[in-house]
This record gives C-alpha cells, sequence and structure tokens, in this order.
C-alpha cells in the first residue's frame, strides 16, 4: 500500500488541521479545564466535528457514516492530538463504531450507528478493573437473570464514561478471572439502575471514571458478538482505539518538535540563538528522526486496520509501544530545551506531557504493548 | 499490469532455470560473495555461471541502459526482478562498489566515452573499483582534502595519502578526490578523477580492525598516472559528483538497518530457549521486542521516505535520517545478537562469526559520514537551525 496520502486524505488532513486550529486549540483546553467544565469537553466543537462527517469516519454508508477507513480515522485523531482537542471521538468514532459495525446485531446497528454518525451518541468502552490495563483479567460478573443478565463489578480509567450515552463494558459470563475464554460485550445504558460514576480529575484535564456496576440489569440481546466468544472482538475494538491514541500521540509529538524548534531560533544566551548549541541540534535531529519513523509505524498499523484486522495486532502494538516512547521523549526533550519557561502553567507543553501520559496508559502502555509484540512474535 | 505479471513470470521461470543451487541461499560474509575483477578467482563453478548468466542478461546492473551492460529495467520491472530473486533466495551475482558508487555517478556526470570505457566493465564484473576520499587529517571535514593533482600538458599526476580504502589491496582502479586548485576555496578546488592502480606509483597497504580485518588499506599516490580523459564533470567541480555519490553510498549502508537474515526474537528463542512461551532471558526479552519494533518503524520509514521522494513531497535530507537510524540500529540488533550468543559468541570464528560481524558493526556509524554528521544535516537541511 502507498505510503503517501491520497488526495481525499490529504484535504480530509488539510481541513481537520484548519478547523482544529481554528476552533479548538490547545486554548480550548484550558479553558475547559479553568471554567472546571464537568463535560470536559466542548459540546458545540463535538457537534461541528459531527456535521463534517468525522464521528462517522468509521460508519458505513447505510447507516450514515462516510466510511473512509481507519487511515482517514486516524488522520483526524493524529491532528487532534497536535492541538489537544479534547472529544469523544476515540472511544465513540473509532471503538464505538468498530464494536458495533463490526459485531452489532442489525438492531444494534440501527439504532446507535446513525446516531454515532452524528455525533449524537457518545460511546464508553469499560475494560479495565485494575491500575494497569489486563483486559481478560476481568472479575466483572454477569450472570443469567430472566431473559436478560445482571451485571456487577468495577470499572476502572473509563474514558468519556462520565459523558457517554451508551457504555460497551466486557464482563464474564464464564470461565475464571484471567481466561481468555468466557468473556463477553455488553451495551449498556449509562443511566441504567445501579450504576455509580465516580469522576476523577485526572492530569490531562479530560473525562475519566471509575463505573461500579450492582446487578445492573440489561436484556439478552444487550450482548454484542458472541456469548462467552468477547475476547476476540474485544482486541479489535481495542486495537482501533491503540492505533487512534498512537496516531494521537503522533500528532503532539510533532506539535512539541515544532514548538521547540521554533523555540530555538527564538531565544538568546551567551550572546547567540540557542539553536546554535550542536548540543541542542543533535537532541532536536534525533527527535525529528524518531518522530519520522514513528509516523511511518502508525500509518502501517492504520493500513493494517483496513486492509486485514485480524492480522493487525502486531503493528498496532508495535505503532502505540513506539508512539509511547517517541511522545513521551518529545514532550521531556521539549520542556527540557526551553528552559524554565517549559515547567510553567502559562506555557502549552505541559498539556501537551501531560496528555501524552494519560495516552500511553489508555488501553496498555508501552511495556504491555511491547510484551504482546513479543508474544505475537513466539518469544 | 498485464505486462508487469508477464515480465514476473517468465523471470520466475528464467531465474529457476538458471540460477544455480549453491547461489540459492545467502552469502556467509565478504568472503563468500562475488566481487569480479582483473584478479578475480571464483569460488566455484556456481559463482561463475551465475554471474555470466546474469551478466549476458544485464541484471548485474538491471536498471541501467542496455548499452553500458544493463537491461533497460524500468523501476517497476526492477522491482520485481528482486521480488523474484528473493523469492528463489537467489544471492546477488556480483557485489561492487562499481555499481553501487562509482555507476549511477557516471551515468549522471560521465562523458559517453567514459560511460562506454568504464561502466560496461563494472556490469561484466571485470574491474574492481575502491572509494579515495578519505585522507589522515580529512575524515568527517572531507573538503579539507589535500592529495595533489597537476596537470603535465598530456597527463595529470597525483601525490598524497588516502586511508580507509576499503578493499583496495583487491581494487584495480580507483576514483579519487584530489586537490586540481590550492588558491581557491576549500570546496571549489576539488577534482573527481579516476585512477588505474596497476602502476608503479600506486601503492597499498591493509590497515587490521578490531574485528581482527584487514579490508581497509592506506592507499599512497607518488607521483602516480591518470589520463586527461579520466576527470569526471567539470574540473575543480568534483565536490558536486562526490557529494552525489554519498547520497548513495549512504542509502547503501542504512540498508543495513533493514532486518537482515533471521529475525533476533527467533535467534534467541533457539539460543537461549523459551519459558510458558516467553524468552527465559526476561530483561533481554524486552530489549529484543524493543529493537524489533524500532525496525519494523526503520522499515516503514524508509518504506515512506521513499514513497515521498517518489511523489515529489518530503526532503532529500531525510537520507541522513535513514543513515542515522537505520546504523545504529544495527549496532543496537549486533549487541543484541551478542548478548543472546553468550559464551559462545565471544570465540573467533564461532557459528556465522558473530564477533567479527558484532565489531564490525561499530564502523557503520562512521563510515560514509558519522551519525553526528548526518545530524549536523538534519540540523541544517530539515529544521533549518541556526548556525547549523
Ligand atoms: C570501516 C570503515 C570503512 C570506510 N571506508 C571508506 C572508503 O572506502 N573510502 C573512504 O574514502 N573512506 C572510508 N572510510 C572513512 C570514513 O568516511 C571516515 O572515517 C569518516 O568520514 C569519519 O572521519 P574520521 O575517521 O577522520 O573521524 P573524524 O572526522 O576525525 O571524527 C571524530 C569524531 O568527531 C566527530 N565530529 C567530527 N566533525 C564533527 C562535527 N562537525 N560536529 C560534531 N561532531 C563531529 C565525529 O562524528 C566523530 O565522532 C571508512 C571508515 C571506516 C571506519
Amino acid at each position: 500500500m502507498a505510503m503517501v496520502l491520497d488526495e481525499e486524505q490529504s484535504m480530509l488532513r488539510d481541513a481537520a488541521r484548519g478547523f482544529l486550529t481554528d476552533h479548538a486549540p490547545v486554548s480550548q483546553l484550558r479553558k475547559l479545564r479553568d471554567s472546571g467544565n464537568e463535560d470536559k469537553f466542548d459540546r458545540a466543537t463535538w457537534a461541528a466535528m459531527g456535521e463534517m462527517g468525522w464521528a462517522g469516519v468509521l460508519v458505513d454508508e447505510d447507516h450514515g457514516g462516510v466510511d473512509m477507513g481507519f487511515q482517514a480515522a486516524g488522520l483526524i485523531a493524529e491532528e487532534m492530538g497536535r492541538t489537544l482537542t479534547a472529544s469523544p471521538y476515540l472511544s465513540t468514532a473509532m471503538m464505538g463504531a468498530t464494536a458495533l459495525g463490526a459485531y452489532g446485531t442489525t438492531s444494534q446497528k440501527e439504532t446507535w450507528l446513525p446516531k454515532i454518525a452524528t455525533g449524537e451518541a457518545i460511546m464508553a468502552i469499560a475494560v479495565d478493573e485494575g491500575r494497569k490495563h489486563r483486559p481478560q483479567q476481568v472479575a466483572t460478573t454477569a450472570s443469567k437473570s430472566g431473559n436478560g443478565f445482571k451485571i456487577s463489578g468495577t470499572k476502572t480509567f473509563v474514558a468519556d464514561g462520565g459523558v457517554a450515552e451508551q457504555i460497551i463494558v466486557t464482563a464474564r459470563t464464564a470461565g475464571g478471572e484471567g481466561e481468555k475464554e468466557g468473556i463477553s460485550l455488553f451495551l449498556v445504558s449509562a443511566d441504567a439502575a445501579g450504576i455509580t460514576k465516580t469522576h476523577h480529575d485526572m492530569i490531562d484535564s479530560r473525562n475519566s471514571v471509575t463505573l461500579s456496576f450492582d446487578d445492573v440489569e440489561v436484556d439478552g440481546d444487550a450482548i454484542i458478538g458472541e456469548i462467552d466468544g468477547g475476547a476476540s472482538p474485544l482486541n479489535h475494538i481495542l486495537n482501533a482505539g491503540r492505533a487512534g491514541l498512537a496516531a494521537e500521540m503522533s500528532g503532539s509529538a510533532q506539535a512539541c518538535l515544532s514548538m521547540t524548534v521554533d523555540y530555538l531560533k527564538e531565544r538568546k544566551q551567551f550572546g547567540k540563538t540557542i539553536g546554535e548549541f550542536q548540543a541542542l541540534q543533535h537532541r532536536a535531529s534525533h527527535l525529528y528522526s524518531e518522530i519520522e519513523l514513528a509516523k511511518a509505524v502508525v500509518m502501517k498499523a492504520l493500513q493494517g486496520l483496513d486492509s486485514a484486522p485480524e492480522h493487525a495486532s502486531l503493528m498496532v502494538a508495535a505503532a502505540k509501544a513506539k508512539l509511547g516512547q517517541v511522545a513521551q521523549l518529545a514532550a521531556q526533550e521539549s520542556i527540557q530545551m526551553h528552559g524554565g519557561i517549559g515547567m510553567t502553567d502559562e506555557y502549552d507543553i505541559g498539556f501537551y506531557m501531560k496528555r501524552i501520559r494519560v495516552a500511553e496508559a489508555l488501553y496498555g502502555d508501552s511495556h504491555y504493548q511491547a510484551d504482546i509484540y513479543a508474544k505475537l512474535r513466539g518469544f | 499490469m498485464a505486462d508487469l505479471d508477464t515480465f514476473r513470470m517468465e523471470t520466475r521461470k528464467w531465474l529457476e532455470e538458471n540460477c544455480p543451487e549453491e547461489m540459492r541461499h545467502g552469502v556467509t560474509g565478504d568472503e563468500d560473495a562475488c566481487w569480479g575483477g582483473r584478479h578475480w578467482t571464483f569460488k566455484n563453478d556456481a559463482q561463475r555461471l551465475w554471474l555470466e548468466r546474469m551478466v549476458a542478461k544485464g541484471w548485474t546492473v538491471p536498471e541501467w541502459p542496455v548499452e553500458y551492460g544493463g537491461a533497460g529495467l524500468s523501476k517497476a520491472e526492477a522491482k520485481v526482478l528482486r521480488s523474484e530473486m528473493k523469492r528463489l533466495n537467489a544471492r546477488s551475482p556480483l557485489d561492487s562498489f562499481g555499481i553501487w558508487m562509482l555507476g549511477p555517478a557516471l551515468l549522471k556526470y560521465g562523458t559517453p566515452e567514459q560511460k562506454k570505457e568504464h561502466l560496461i566493465p563494472i556490469a561484466r564484473g571485470e574491474i574492481r573499483w575502491c572509494q579515495g576520499y578519505s585522507e589522515p587529517n580529512a575524515g568527517s571535514d572531507l573538503a579539507s582534502l589535500m592529495t595533489k593533482c597537476e596537470d603535465k600538458g598530456d597527463h595529470y599526476e597525483i601525490t598524497g595519502q588516502k586511508v580507509w580504502t576499503s578493499y583496495a589491496d583487491k581494487a584495480d582502479w580507483i576514483f579519487v578526490l584530489v586537490r586540481t586548485d590550492f588558491e581557491a576555496t576549500k570546496h571549489t578546488g576539488i577534482s573527481f578523477i579516476l585512477v588505474d592502480m596497476d602502476q608503479p606509483g600506486v601503492t597499498t597497504k591493509p590497515i587490521r580492525l578490531i574485528s581482527g580485518k584487514s579490508p581497509f588499506c592506506e592507499t599512497f599516490f607518488d607521483n602516480a598516472v591518470a589520463g586527461k580523459d579520466q576527470i569526471v564533470g567539470e574540473i575543480n567541480k568534483g565536490w558536486t559528483v562526490a557529494k552525489y555519490l554519498l547520497t548513495h553510498e549512504r542509502e547503501m549502508i542504512s540498508g543495513m538497518g533493514d532486518a537482515m537474515g533471521r529475525p533476533i526474537g527467533d535467534l534467541a528463542a533457539m539460543q537461549i530457549g523459551l519459558e510458558d512461551g516467553k524468552l527465559e532471558d526476561s530483561m533481554l526479552r524486552t530489549d529484543i521486542a524493543r529493537l524489533e519494533i524500532d525496525g519494523l518503524a526503520f522499515m516503514a520509514g524508509m518504506e515512506k521516505i521513499i514513497s515521498e521522494a517518489k511523489a515529489g513531497q518530503g526532503t532529500g535530507a531525510n537520507a541522513s535520517v535513514l543513515k542515522y537510524y537505520g546504523t545504529e540500529l544495527n549496532k543496537r540488533r549486533h549487541e543484541l545478537m551478542m548478548d543472546s550468543g553468550g559464551s559462545e559468541a565471544l570465540t573467533w570464528g564461532a557459528e556465522e562469526d558473530i564477533a567479527a560481524h558484532w565489531l564490525r558493526t561499530k564502523a557503520n556509524s562512521i563510515e560514509g559520514g558519522t551519525s553526528e554528521v548526518q545530524l549536523n544535516i538534519i540540523s541544517k537541511h530539515i529544521l533549518d537551525l541556526p548556525g547549523a
């Protein structure tokens, strides 16, 4: 597959960059944080994204989407990473759309995909139960009750869980904790009786909650995919999120580099522009090299999800592992090369560093991904 | 497309019929490869046959014009040929600095006579070339070179010393950077000249490296003679030719970051063993996974940078990214291979001569422009930093 953007993709990227720079730059996130906004994203901006078709980027045309594929979806995520735009894009347009589009029943698709495509319905994915991402460690149970199930358990680190209308939850319908078999996926309304939300004050100022389920009743048709067979769809859904996060981190890393290079050309010390110091030139050039290659591996992962999602896990793991490291390097180097000013809240770099930390941890950090990579490679 | 498919089928058939069995596995080292030249002795009949057959097809230099010993293949056809050779695990019939470095420079800057005289013997593996760039006092700062070249009316006369000349003791001709104007500024008094080494004025002395091998030489020019028609490009404008050639050299060296041979994870699994499906050495396992991931990113990056170049996007200086990253990666890979090999890797002549290869990789980030020099290029030409 070509490793350059086609015309349609280039247009999308330019449009996304233009819109986000004008309407949702870092100052928007700062304002959301400072005003104590409860949603932690801007609903008007999200509605505009829905109108532009972004929320439906992975939804098929029959259900009101634009169906442009993962490479396009990744471009949008990358641009959002550049501007640090807070929105439920990842959990809704990338993961929610993948979950329902690929594994939903006809009725789930008909009900939810058109609303996802317009941005009207926000989704969240509730997977983790502890402090680390361990998608197979599922202690949450769904036990048969009448025609349906009763779900009980606690889910941590649920991105956009505080604003979602529907939540995709993993629960055990069979097997023991840690087993792959016996995990099932449920689509649960966020206002169902028995769900308690605990909001967290996250370092990246975004929406994230802990959800506890106390005998939450759902119908039998709330299952997504096969009962007991949720592990493989879950992996696909998580891969959509991981690739999206890798793309987002790529955008953030590029923004950090570009801010830093600008500063190197501006700041003077010892009677020189600091960019003249070779120690800094080499650090910046090393970072540039890392980012160039990182962009390429993200592209490969997104292309893999487009062409053969069942074989994409290796490249997705590689991409998220790589970007977790490169984006953190970018944020760290960026602060160091800015000197003291980089440490101030007034300056934007801190926002990047904090968001990258969260994106790196979400759906499996770089260590987790490297471990998955090695397992898939057979060592 | 249909044409390309036909070409693929024909190529596959021809290779299957013509590539000798012994040539269907990788070379084990420099000594096992075919380098050609006046004094070449073939290791076996298969090596000779393979070269002769490929020469007859023009496939030692598939993209060069037919009149200069090539086959005039398009980029797409050449790619098919490469992939079909890979499919059969067919080795390269001829390794050659003439093909990799001098050829492209001659095709761009040579006169028709120079092309005829030199390209055909290169394509046929009859003349072996070496590169005379570096001098004891001109390494990274190559343009400060001082080897003197004087116009003696009907010929040029060269005096001076080169160093690090790879395979100079085995080569027939050398392409040399010389100073033809000592008054001019550093970069403007340099010329690019071709010299026959079979003369008393040229002597070579091998340098022994840490790897125990001596493929590099000091090359001495003592009133050596070169023909008036052997300057490539214009006199005093050799720097342009030299730089063009360097980009080809860098591409060649950065190709080493490419996942050559068996992926290291598989090698380590075999050498160290698995425990519950994981490499028994968990710390090494992490390092290997990280290395392989960086290798994937490197390969993807190389593909992307090449696609961008073809589409007229991106920047030429990205070749420095590949040179820098690819060589550093190759060094890391060999460190891990030594880790994986344990005490068995610590003896000379062990399987695949791993220790010698490991030591040799240390030069990857020095030869063809050091890593620091690549970072300087990125700083200047990509990041546009002041004073870079
Ligand atoms: C195995 C091997 C094969 C080679 N093959 C050939 C060949 O076939 N033909 C040929 O002509 N040459 C060849 N070379 C020579 C090679 O191109 C030079 O070694 C190389 O350009 C570095 O020059 P130097 O060794 O003089 O190191 P120096 O230039 O003296 O460098 C010493 C150190 O200083 C650093 N440095 C120098 N300048 C700067 C700067 N401006 N900014 C920051 N750091 C700097 C370097 O990066 C390095 O770390 C070969 C070298 C090796 C090791």
